[in-house]
């Protein structure tokens, strides 16, 4: 199983991964020694960047694919993507672990990141339900995670054990990710003065959570090209043959998904009856993220799904993903701010830019550790049918 | 801090139904500011931004010696804002009607954003009005920067392991402990355009300037309303927004609008595992049902090709038997035959 040993460690991907990885290791002693004014280009009326922006907000909202999924499998009955409902687990626990380790760079004192929770809960802040979800999701997604590896680590009884909360766990795992994912959303509602009116609204809550369904159903599916070719021969049969089912399934339903955020995000405008931004440089902009990263996917996924057009498939799920992205950087820095003069406005450093590369970098290296050595792509032969 | 403690039980129901205490959603209870509560009143019309104000905030803050000295008044050429070495500055707008100069320094929000959106609690907001920090439970989150809606508290970017968000005090500790009477850059000016006392008292006051010079003076108190009310409060001869102070926000607090978001947290945690557990049972149940379906008409099927094949197996029977009996019967009427040509023989010998 362990066919990536076998093979010289000095591999182009490998390389790559070695330069990331040295390059953020500097970053972070500069971090936590010159402090973030010196790697960050953070000030006092742009407290927060890149690291939220992306590691934060892009991070919770793609790792989504673990409750979609297992709630698709477990919840709504569709066993058929039995085989997803692994990789997209792994792909969620290390998405929120590496959520978890990255504010350790932003926050000033990572040494209290507990103190919300056991020292002096701000119950009236967003942030602290989200701290709170975030925190117990962590442990729900490593419990559900679990059984991978005690089975590659021959450990029955426990992963039996586990085994049996697989309902518990998810329903717990949907509770929280719907707390969590449209209170990200919420941390904004605090700040209607600085935000684009666009792009704020009472509704952000709801924008936040519907639109984490379509980008973790499409997360689901451009990981699973990614991984397709280079871990094949660890898939087994049942994996391969769900496979195309997976991918036309997931995209019907990112394309109703999405065509209810379609619909939330007109309402939210309607709302506060803000049409007549849409004549504005601002406008054009939403319509941009709005038409071409919203209704456009939808309409893709609709035809890829009814002519079984796997490659049109394939590529929507890279332009929702992109879509998701634009639209928590323009909730979070392009709309943010938008009185200030262009001089007081932020843009990411390299260093910051590097952080949030090197976090990535940890997750492909610890999710390429994994899947070669762990039962992810196939059923363990000691558990076929167990479910 | 009534308010606060209502949005937080209200937030948290779940959490603080098991300390006692109730969410007061039903009572309509509002928050008005505590009643004694203080706060300063600024009037832009007599301050000639001579920056004394700012020497002595540095100075009874023990705030780190500025870059320029106090009495650069060149300084005044760029709008400047409050940072993690300054609590307070002074801007000049240069007008129609000449220069006009703001004060800029924590507001005291009589719900404050910041405390509001403050994970650890780290923000008060004292019964005298002002709202302090306690750097001994912050994380750094600098969430309280994004939710200030006049960009006021500044957080120290250049120390990398104990960094603390800096903001004016209203001099809460110096006054508490009896080293000042009011605060330090109110004592300090000149003019008088700084006045502390009590906010109702300062509205009262306000609201008479404007009465009596009303060609001298906007006919508005800023900070009466906006975002829910300010302990310090300014006057202007020039437009509030041609000084630097918003006149978009709005006079909702910043807990009210986040009181709805809120308070959807502990129904979700009630009504969905319910939902989806109803929904897993009803697939559940389809299942099952289905899976009844299925065996009943395997075994409806069952019983008519087992029906078939004995109506089959009896036909054959009874042909068999009637093949018998026919074959019997031929027999017999062969041997009747022969018996009656073996006698014909018989008799023909």
């Amino acid at each position: 199983m362990t066919t990536e040993t076998n093979k010289s460690l000095m591999t182009p991907a490998n390389i790559i991964t070695g330069i990331f990885l040295a390059i953020g290791l500097v970053i972070t002693v500069l971090r936590f020694t010159k402090g973030l004014g010196y790697v960050t280009n953070l000030d006092q009326n742009n407290p927060w960047g890149v690291w939220i922006s992306f590691d934060l907000l892009c991070g919770v909202a793609l790792a989504a694919g673990g409750y979609t999924t297992s709630s698709a499998c477990y919840i709504f009955g569709m066993k058929k993507y039995h085989s997803a409902v692994r990789p997209a687990i792994l792909t969620a626990f290390l998405g929120y672990a590496l959520v978890v380790f990255a504010l350790h760079y932003d926050v000033g004192r990572p040494y209290r990141l507990v103190y919300p929770l056991f020292v002096s809960p701000g119950t009236t802040s967003l942030l602290f339900e989200v701290g709170l979800c975030v925190f117990l999701y962590v442990t729900v997604l490593a419990i559900e995670f679990s059984p991978a590896m005690f089975e590659w680590l021959g450990m029955k009884n426990l992963r039996n054990k586990i085994h049996k909360l697989t309902l518990a766990l998810t329903v717990f795992g949907v509770v929280l990710s719907t707390l969590h994912q449209s209170s990200l959303g919420a941390l904004y509602i605090a700040a209607p003065s600085k935000i684009h009116p666009l792009w704020y609204s009472p509704y952000l809550a709801v924008l936040f959570f519907i639109s984490s369904i379509p980008a973790g159903l499409s997360m689901v599916i451009f990981e699973g090209t990614l991984a397709h070719k280079p871990w094949h021969h660890m898939m087994d049969k049942t994996h391969l043959d769900e496979h195309e089912g997976v991918i036309l399934g997931f995209a019907r339903g990112a394309s109703i998904a999405l065509a209810a955020y379609f619909c939330v995000k007109i309402v939210a405008v309607g709302y506060d009856n803000n049409w007549h931004y849409l004549a504005t440089g601002w406008g054009a902009w939403w319509l941009v993220e709005v038409l071409g990263f919203v209704a456009l996917p939808s309409l893709l996924y609709a035809i890829g799904s009814r002519e079984k057009n796997i490659k049109l498939i394939k590529w929507t799920a890279a332009l929702t993903v992109f879509g998701i992205i634009l639209n928590r950087f323009n909730v979070s820095i392009v709309a943010f701010n938008y009185t200030l003069p262009s001089s007081q406005r932020y843009f990411p450093s390299l260093m910051e830019i590097g952080v949030s590369i090197f976090v990535v970098t940890v997750g492909v290296t610890a999710y390429r550790f994994i899947v070669s050595r762990m039962p992810i792509f196939f059923e363990h032969p000691d558990y076929k049918d167990a479910h | 801090m009534k308010r606060r403690q209502f949005l937080g039980l209200l937030g948290a129901a779940g959490i603080t139904a098991t300390l006692g205490t109730e969410a007061q959603a039903a009572t309509g209870h509002s928050f008005d500011g505590y009643p004694n509560a203080k706060g300063v009143l600024f009037d832009s019309t007599r301050c000639i931004g001579c920056r004394k104000c700012e020497a002595a905030c540095n100075k009874v803050n023990k705030l780190p010696a500025p870059a320029k000295p106090f009495d650069d008044l060149k300084v005044l050429d760029t709008e400047r804002r409050t940072d993690e070495k300054t609590y307070t500055v002074v801007n000049k707008y240069v007008g129609k009607k000449g220069p006009a100069f703001r004060k800029v320094q924590c507001n005291h929000c009589q719900e404050p954003a910041c405390a509001s959106v403050c994970f650890v609690k780290a923000f008060t907001k004292n019964p005298d009005g002002s709202v302090t920090y306690d750097a001994s439970l912050c994380v750094g989150c600098r969430y309280c920067m994004v939710a200030c809606p006049f960009n006021i508290p500044a957080y120290e970017y250049n120390d990398p392991i104990t960094p603390r968000i800096m903001k004016c005090t209203m001099c809460h500790d110096q006054i508490t402990k009896g080293e000042l009477s009011a605060p330090g850059c109110v004592g300090a000016c000149p003019k008088e355009a700084l006045l502390y006392g009590k906010r109702k008292d300062l509205i009262e006051v306000a609201r008479e300037r404007i009465r009596r010079n009303p060609e001298r003076y906007q006919d508005h108190i800023y900070g009466e309303k906006e975002m829910g009310g300010t302990n310090w409060l300014y006057v202007s001869g020039a437009e509030f927004k041609d000084i630097g102070l918003r006149e978009d926000l709005g006079t909702t607090s910043v807990p009210t609008m986040t009181a709805g978001p809120l308070s959807v947290v502990p129904m979700v945690a009630a009504l969905w595992p319910a939902l989806l557990g109803g929904v897993w049972a009803m697939n559940k149940r389809k299942e099952k049902v289905a899976a009844e379906e299925q065996k009943a008409a395997v075994k409806a099927a069952k019983a008519e090709v087992k029906a078939e094949a004995a109506a089959k197996l009896a036909k054959e029977l009874e042909k068999a038997e009637k093949d018998k009996a026919q074959a019997i019967e031929r027999e017999v009427k062969r041997a009747l035959e022969e018996a009656a040509a073996a006698k014909k023989d018989e008799e023909g010998a």
